[in-house]
């Protein structure tokens, strides 16, 4: 049975010309960029420029660029990277109860240290009131941390509003741009903030492969000790054949944002109307502040689970809640802080589009749904009936 | 364990024989080596299978705490290779909310009332053959599959489906499926219920499971080390409730630390020195006593049991000769039973007296291999009433 992947939103493929960019790296171009020789010489030579075309696409300088392992651990460096070099006196930490595990849990670390952790509110849509973010700040807030775009509705936060405040008072700003970077624009300066995480796996890269944006001046302490890699923010050999990918689909990603966009939106318009004209169903996130490719829906009087398994039986990817270490779900906080009843909670499912999917993807969608949907609201009314 | 189990065992293809509309089957797989067979043994017998695991656990509890459990993290790893190397599909579903309110609230609050739980009783009546029965419905499966020894026939006669013991007698499950009605039966399969344990493991072996050598796990599956004692006290803090030790004519013979540590025709911790060893005869909640007395005063003649289930009979109209177990692990007793004074309640009154009759665990009434029933026991009877 063909698939039918609409779940972008956790991973993507690799596009096949980043594959091709990376393919030296693994056996021909294999050396150490710390080496002094030519081997070492030629792939120090691709970091740097790999390094000058992700600098490129964000607006940053190259020096600003700290390459790592992925998109958790460019989170984790930028709090804990901050908090840890702030000193004793800032103590204080802001995010919003959206954030990716990778900032709350990061959070709730210092949290146990001893620091203070505000989390915003959000509004019905997820978005965070910069009214709320100004009356959060303190003289000892050393960072405060909120996502461009969230990962489960796809809502997009007023990032540039949110900074402008924080940096009127003086206090670092770091979002999350894990979801966002490779769908919308993002550049640096407009946006006005001091640290910024991304994800090359989520724009058709290689897993492995993140960045972290530092702005220059920013101190920031190192998770990982060792060598003088990435100016002493990340020790460790760097990933060169990952890090070639993600520039290479940064890249291509800019080049081709304007026709993937334009693509990925009509689908969604279609997958959205569709999936709304169903009874019982309900869109997640806001209307129009979001993702292109993001569709969160609940399905009233069903369960996430047993829906998605179905999908997945008959062939089509999509996801629901966070997955926890076994896989099973939980339920989802960030549906839970937007104030989402609990039973429309339980019926959540996320599909998310990318820019090989087709309209007769859509269409495959939206046949077999109401079919499962009936068989699983006819199951849970037997289910009531034989609890009574 | 040798390295070798470690290699990419051969996927067993499914038999040409499979159609297109094979029917599909959720396989309950707790990583263990019955339930991968159960799984093979399905494949190979052209269903389209569905393996499944019950997370049961918090996923944020720490990793030390879910080791070995039969839903642990590991039994996850376990279950999905297997379900892999079979080449289907697996899941792993989260049953955390209604395990604890069915199972683990439950095992809690028994032993509250001075009672001794069987958890596995409540799990197969409430989680594998009822929530997840419906779960499978709910991917189109007409059946739930498992790794239990039991045999399940339908009576040509009756028309009733009934339950029976595992062909392999010391393996035999069918105890913690009595409570199953007809419903919950005719949508169950049991694979290995013609197996005996050696037989499983050949098969496991000749598949290339890599968990054809896994140790058996014989403990409560929440229970961490099986030590249910620790795990009382850390859920339920307030089960730490000192009380006096009673002798059955009520002299005070010592202090006891909370009647849920204790079960009856336990001899070992009272602490008590008395002229001939002490066991536990009763815990009364009222009282907040635990019973200590003889040897002699651990056994019975019969029990009262509750919510009864019926299975090879639709219900029980009389007297009927039938062999009792009054735990998991003991053997069929000679014993009569009859109707109780209560709607769903049944009699039993063995035919030589039994140690430990302990309330909250099951009575299962066998004719030979034939479940005829089972039900909770409620107390001890002190005699045998003249019919």
């Amino acid at each position: 049975m063909s698939r039918v992947y609409l779940d972008h939103a956790a991973t993507t493929p690799v596009d096949p010309r980043v594959v091709e960019a990376m393919k030296p790296y693994w056996t021909e171009a294999f050396g150490n960029p710390s080496s002094l020789h030519a081997e070492g010489r030629r792939a120090l030579q691709a970091l740097d420029e790999a390094r000058n075309q992700v600098a490129a696409v964000l607006g940053a300088d190259p020096e600003e660029i700290v390459f790592t392992a992925g998109g958790s651990e460019a989170d984790n460096l930028a709090i804990s990277g901050v908090l840890g070099a702030a000193g004793s006196r800032k103590y204080h930490v802001v995010t919003s109860a959206v954030e990716h595990h990778a900032v709350l849990y990061t959070c709730q670390f210092w949290l146990r240290q001893g620091y203070e952790v505000t989390v915003l509110p959000v509004d019905e849509y997820g978005q965070v009131r910069p009214a709320d973010l100004a009356a959060a700040l303190r003289p000892d807030t050393a960072l405060v941390s909120i996502m461009m775009a969230n990962n489960e509705v796809g809502t997009l936060q007023p990032v540039a509003e949110l900074a402008a405040l924080c940096r009127e008072r003086g206090v670092l700003f770091h979002t999350d741009a894990v979801q966002a970077v490779g769908a919308v624009p993002v550049h640096v300066r407009e946006l006005g903030v001091d640290l910024l995480s991304l994800s090359a796996h989520k724009f058709y890269g290689p897993k492995g492969a993140g960045a972290l944006y530092v702005r220059k001046g920013v101190r920031l302490q190192p998770l990982i000790h060792g060598g003088g890699q990435e100016r002493t923010r990340r020790a460790g050999t760097e990933n060169i054949p990952g890090i070639v990918g993600l520039a290479a689909a940064l890249r291509l990603a800019q080049a081709e944002m304007t026709e993937r966009t334009a693509h990925i939106r009509s689908l969604r318009r279609r997958l959205e109307e569709g999936l709304l004209r169903l009874p019982g169903t309900r869109l997640n996130g806001h209307p129009e502040r979001r993702l292109p490719g993001h569709v969160n829906v609940s399905f009233a009087g069903v369960e996430s689970e047993p829906l998605l398994v179905n999908l997945d039986l008959a062939g089509i990817a999509a996801s629901g809640g966070s997955a926890c270490t076994s896989g099973s779900l939980e339920p989802s906080h960030v549906l839970k802080a937007m104030g989402v009843p609990g039973e429309w909670i339980r019926g959540s499912v996320r599909f998310s589009l990318g820019r090989e999917n087709t309209e007769a993807d859509v269409d495959r969608v939206l046949s077999v749904l109401p079919g499962i949907l009936e068989r699983l609201r006819a199951i849970s009314a037997q289910g009531a009936q034989s609890r009574q | 364990m040798g390295s070798d189990r470690h290699t990419t065992p051969e996927p067993v293809r499914p038999p040409v024989s499979r159609a297109p509309g094979a029917p599909r089957v959720v396989v309950a797989m707790s990583g263990g080596v019955d339930s991968s067979v159960a799984a093979a043994l399905l494949v190979q017998q052209g269903y389209e299978c569905i393996g499944v695991t019950l997370q049961v656990w918090p996923s944020d509890l720490p990793e030390t705490e879910r080791e070995g459990g039969c839903c642990s993290l590991g039994a996850v790893t376990d279950a999905r290779q297997v379900a892999w190397a079979l080449g289907i599909p697996y899941y792993v579903l989260n049953y955390q909310e209604i395990f604890q309110t069915h199972v683990i609230d439950d095992f809690v609050a028994e032993y509250r009332r001075g009672r001794t739980p069987n958890p596995c009783i409540r799990c197969n009546k409430d989680i594998k053959f009822a929530a997840l029965l419906r779960h499978a419905e709910a991917i189109g499966a007409s059946h739930v599959a498992t790794g239990h020894y039991a045999r399940i026939l339908r009576d040509p006669a009756s028309g009733r489906y009934l339950l029976l013991r595992g062909r392999d007698r010391h393996k035999d499950q069918s105890y913690v499926l009595y409570s199953l009605d007809q419903e919950q039966l005719a949508h169950i399969l049991f694979p290995l219920g013609d197996f005996t344990k050696d037989q499983t493991r050949a098969v496991a072996e000749r598949l290339g499971l890599r968990v054809a050598h896994k140790a058996e796990s014989q403990e409560i599956c929440f229970v961490p080390s099986n030590n249910y004692r620790d795990f009382l006290g850390r859920v339920a803090p307030d089960v730490r409730k000192p009380g006096p030790i009673l002798d059955t004519a009520g002299r005070k013979l010592g202090e006891h630390p909370g009647i849920a540590f204790y079960t009856i025709g336990q001899r070992k911790g009272l602490g008590l020195s008395y002229c001939e060893p002490l066991y536990v005869v009763d815990l009364d909640p009222e009282r907040n006593a635990v019973i200590v007395g003889t040897a002699r005063e651990v056994w019975r003649a019969g029990l009262l049991g509750s919510h009864a289930n019926w299975v090879s009979v639709p219900e029980l109209a009389g007297p009927l000769k039938v062999e009792v177990q009054i735990r998991y692990n003991s053997k069929p007793v000679p014993a009569r039973i009859e109707p109780g004074p209560g709607p769903g309640q049944v009699a039993c009154y063995f035919d030589q007296p039994q140690r430990a009759v302990t309330p909250g665990q099951a009575a299962v009434f066998y004719q030979g291999d034939r479940l005829v029933g089972g039900a909770t026991i409620e107390r001890p009877l002190p005699v045998t009433k003249a019919s």
